[in-house]
């Protein structure tokens, strides 16, 4: 096959030319976007692979240009790009196919097989039935299917394909992979000790991370947002990694650099022997001799099996411990050598030990993170709020200060107008205040400052309640009717109002806490709970005490209570 | 025994359906002033619906110097950044406006960055009191969310009314509400005080609120109509505003109370809050005394409230106003 290569890492493409010459293909290399197109124009290929990122010009827009000149040459993209929307970026810019970096050589060379043999239109058919089978429902014998996981169509020119994934399918994998990641912040904030975390998914695809009183957002965000995994490679038993630089990158190899304080990089076989999947515990510690941070680990069965054989038969040499971080900020692909000891012994007992220069800190982060597991997707922070514990005091201090104040002030007022039944709406008032702040605490909610306006808040709308039935019971009184009466029938015709004025703030509390960001809900919940407390004390509470009142009255006649 | 001080007034008697008028257009005029000044000033929205980054920060040594941190911070590069000093010794508030992402980053990850920039070009003698860092995702969902939850809200308690009363009550509430809600906006655009998630808060507990006065009022003209079946409509809805005028000013005066204190003491997240409710509690309790009454009125109420709950078939004479 005729192929043409777009690649500016000239290391890699050196490979790799040298690798598909290997395998009976003639290859031609660009080192930069322009050089490619120009290339790609000028001349006809059975395959392209292009890599995404390379100067001068962009590997998409080669590719979408391409396409616009009706060049239906397959095209098979090499990116370190690996995110779901990276992929689709560039299949939907045009591409046939996506292989992400690092990738095994055996994979490319039967994709690009692939990739031609599709563009061959006798094959076409064969290729779309065989398609057909990647389609399988979704869901279970039980709950019944949703659908299926894919879509599998001819594309619009012969030996094209349209495989894509059913919004069903998107949606599934995206309800588990946020379920898996709340599993795993939840481990991994779990495991800091001592720490009280609020972790819940948010919509279809946020996960809500509350931690109160821990003031290390940095560490957390590393925490939560990092995925980690362990693996473990042998090394090549002859060759280092500068003279792969310098001559070449032996088939199924890769070159990986060494953590920073080691320098130097490996050159590792791309198949791990364990990987950590086979990991089942990994804890921080400190060597005994040296007194270093070290992480040790161990495996399960399977993998102490696997490891056991490896070391066995590969005594005297090196092997490499490797250090995947996902991807970093910039979004490249933070994969280092941890350490490459030598192995002395069979290790058979399924357990060892890294010393990577470690800091205790550090040691502890990354033991965390291999023990919890990798996330399932990588997470972007979208929305953080902190408050410093000085203010978080500061504000809470306040918070009590207006409470303090507040309630003494609507005390005074409901003392000054209603006198002894003041004293009684003030009793439910505070049996009111204590139900709500029981009732948090059995829910588990934090009280926060928002939590504390809303309580100032329904001190100021219970009493309401109680003006309203004690301005009732002045007015019948006013009327001529006798205490007694006054009474039952303040309370009686002012419950539906009561009623009626509660549940329409009871609306707008519920409507809150649907539109709930973190410090609106803590009020919305303060607010509705207040709301059913004020309801309950001031018919029962305050009820009861008026008729305890009447009942210690000596005389018949009872004197106007307002 | 002490009962009290009962210092209201009961015998007086304002005539205030008979000016009526006057209180409807001053605050027809009032809910246009402020769809004017909201159409041409629009709202001075905070970063939960704008996004960006907010930092409150203390300088340590108690003195803040606002025109060092925009010289220092502006050399950044991070756009639009505001920087206002608060009351409290050496606080300040910084704002930064969302980023946009460099090439091939990641819009998300360009607000995340800024939180370092920012830290490391203060220095150590700046205390991080408090972090907002809102994503574009967010902030154009919350806006979303945030209009959403108002309509609802009036929504939801327009249904309210109607079933327990009639349509006509509900109608003049939600007119009534929606007055109220439009003149806060008004004043915090006037004011160019931030508007926020907490801001959105206080105008959805106002619509729960200020109806509750409203609802004690037509309370009792649904209680009169029932008594006084020949009394003239707006001199029924008179002696029920004034029968409940005392409710409905103690009320608000309890709230209002509580909420002063949550003003005065309140640091700078909740002041927002208690502003728009001690505004909001002030304006609903006008417009429940002299607003809702004349709206409804104005559409119109059925008389004959006999029959418990009304028959459809009932007699329902219809006033106009």
């Amino acid at each position: 096959m005729k192929i043409l290569l777009i690649e500016d890492d000239t290391e890699a493409a050196k490979y790799l030319v040298q690798a598909l010459d290997e395998a009976g293909h003639v290859t031609h290399h660009a080192a930069d976007g322009e050089t490619g197109m120009a290339m790609a124009e000028s001349m006809d290929y059975d395959v392209m692979i292009i890599d995404r990122m390379l100067p001068r010009r962009d590997g998409l827009s080669i590719i979408e240009s391409l396409r616009a000149q009706n060049d239906n040459t397959p095209v098979l993209i090499l990116s370190a790009l690996g995110e779901v929307d990276d992929r689709v970026a560039g299949l939907r810019s045009g591409g046939d196919d996506y292989l992400t970096k690092p990738y095994a050589f055996t994979e490319l060379l039967a994709r690009i097989e692939v990739l031609a043999r599709r563009a061959n239109p006798a094959e076409a058919d064969k290729a779309l039935s065989e398609l057909k089978k990647l389609i399988t429902p979704i869901g279970n014998a039980i709950l019944g299917t949703s659908g299926n996981n894919y879509e599998v169509d001819a594309g619009a020119s012969p030996g094209t394909f349209i495989v894509k994934p059913t919004e069903q399918a998107y949606r599934e994998r995206l309800t588990n992979a946020v379920g898996a990641a709340v599993e795993v912040i939840r481990r991994r904030i779990d495991s800091l000790g001592n720490v009280e975390a609020n972790i819940v998914r948010q919509g279809a695809d946020r996960v809500l991370v509350q931690v109160p009183g821990f003031e290390d957002t940095k560490a957390l965000k590393r925490l939560i947002g990092q995925t980690a995994s362990l693996s473990f490679h042998e090394v090549h038993p002859t060759i280092s990694a500068e003279e792969a630089l310098a001559t070449r990158v032996p088939y199924g190899y890769v070159i990986i650099r060494e953590d920073e304080a080691n320098r130097g990089s490996q050159l590792i076989k791309e198949n791990e022997v364990v990987s950590g999947e086979d990991l089942v515990d990994a804890q921080p510690g400190f060597d005994q001799r040296t007194n270093e941070p070290i992480i040790s680990f161990r495996f399960n069965q399977a993998g102490a099996r696997k490891f056991g054989r490896f070391t066995q038969s590969h005594v005297g040499q090196p092997f490499a411990i490797v250090l995947d971080n996902g991807k970093d900020e910039s979004g490249k692909r933070d994969i280092r050598v941890l350490s490459a000891p030598v192995i002395r012994e069979p290790i058979l007992g399924g357990s060892g030990q890294i010393s990577g220069s470690f800091t205790v800190q550090t040691a502890n982060e990354l033991a965390v993170k291999i023990r919890s597991g990798a996330l399932p997707t990588s997470l972007t922070i979208v929305e953080e709020r902190t408050v410093g514990a000085s203010l978080g005091e500061d504000s809470i201090e306040a918070g009590e200060w207006a409470a303090v104040v507040g309630t003494m002030a609507v005390a005074f007022f409901m003392l000054f107008a209603y006198g002894l039944f003041g004293i009684f709406s003030l009793i439910a008032v505070f049996l009111n205040l204590v139900l709500i702040v029981g009732v948090m605490s059995t829910l588990g909610s934090t009280l926060t400052l928002p939590g504390i306006a809303g309580l100032v808040l329904t001190v100021g709308m219970a009493v309401d309640a109680n003006v309203l039935i004690y301005e009732r019971i002045r007015e019948e009184l006013r009327n001529g009717k006798t205490s007694i009466s006054a009474i039952e029938s303040g309370f009686n015709r002012a419950f539906t109002t009561i009623l009626d004025s509660n549940l329409t703030t009871l609306i707008a509390g519920l409507v809150m806490f649907w539109l709930g960001a973190g410090p609106v809900r803590g009020f919305a919940v303060t607010l509705s709970l207040g709301i059913f407390a004020t309801v309950f004390t001031a018919f029962t509470v305050t009820r009861l005490l008026v008729s305890l009142w009447i009942a210690r009255q000596k005389s018949r006649k009872i004197p106007a209570p307002l | 025994m002490f009962k009290g001080v009962d210092f209201w007034p009961h015998n007086k008697r304002l005539p205030i359906m008979d000016v009526r008028k006057f209180f409807i257009a001053g605050s027809m005029i009032a809910v246009l002033l402020a769809i004017g000044i909201i159409a041409t000033r629009g709202l001075n929205f905070g970063i939960d619906f704008k996004g960006g980054s907010l930092f409150e920060v203390r300088q340590t040594s108690g003195k803040i110097d606002v025109a060092q941190i925009r010289k220092t911070l502006g050399e950044l590069g991070l756009g639009e950044i505001q920087i206002q000093a608060l009351d409290l010794p050496g606080e300040a508030l910084i704002r930064v406006e969302t980023q946009k992402p460099a090439e091939g980053q990641n819009a998300e990850k360009a607000q995340q960055a800024v939180e370092g920039k920012v830290r490391s070009a203060l220095g150590p003698d700046y205390e991080f009191r408090r972090t907002e860092i809102v994503g574009p995702a967010v902030s154009g969902e919350l806006k979303e969310a945030g209009v959403i939850a108002v309509l609802f809200a009036i929504a939801g308690i327009l249904v309210y009314i109607w079933f327990r009363f009639e349509w006509q009550f509900g109608v003049a509430a939600i007119l009534a509400l929606v007055h109220d809600i439009i003149i806060t906006l008004g004043v915090f655009s006037l004011l160019r005080l931030d508007f926020g998630l907490s801001e959105v808060a206080a105008l959805l507990t106002l619509a729960g609120y200020s109806i509750n006065d409203t609802v004690v009022v037509f309370d009792r003209i649904r209680e009169n109509l029932r008594r006084y079946k020949r009394m003239a409509l707006p001199e029924l809805m008179n002696l029920s505003i004034n029968e409940t005028l005392s409710r409905t000013v103690l009320t608000a005066t309890t709230t209002f109370l509580a909420v002063l204190a949550l003003y005065v003491f309140g640091t700078e997240v909740i002041k927002g809050f208690s502003f728009a409710m001690l505004f909001g509690i002030l304006i609903g309790t006008w417009s429940s005394i002299f607003v809702a009454s004349p709206f409804l009125l104005w559409i119109g109420v059925k008389r004959d409230w006999s029959g418990e709950g009304g028959s459809a078939t009932g007699a329902a004479a219809k006033a106009k106003a």
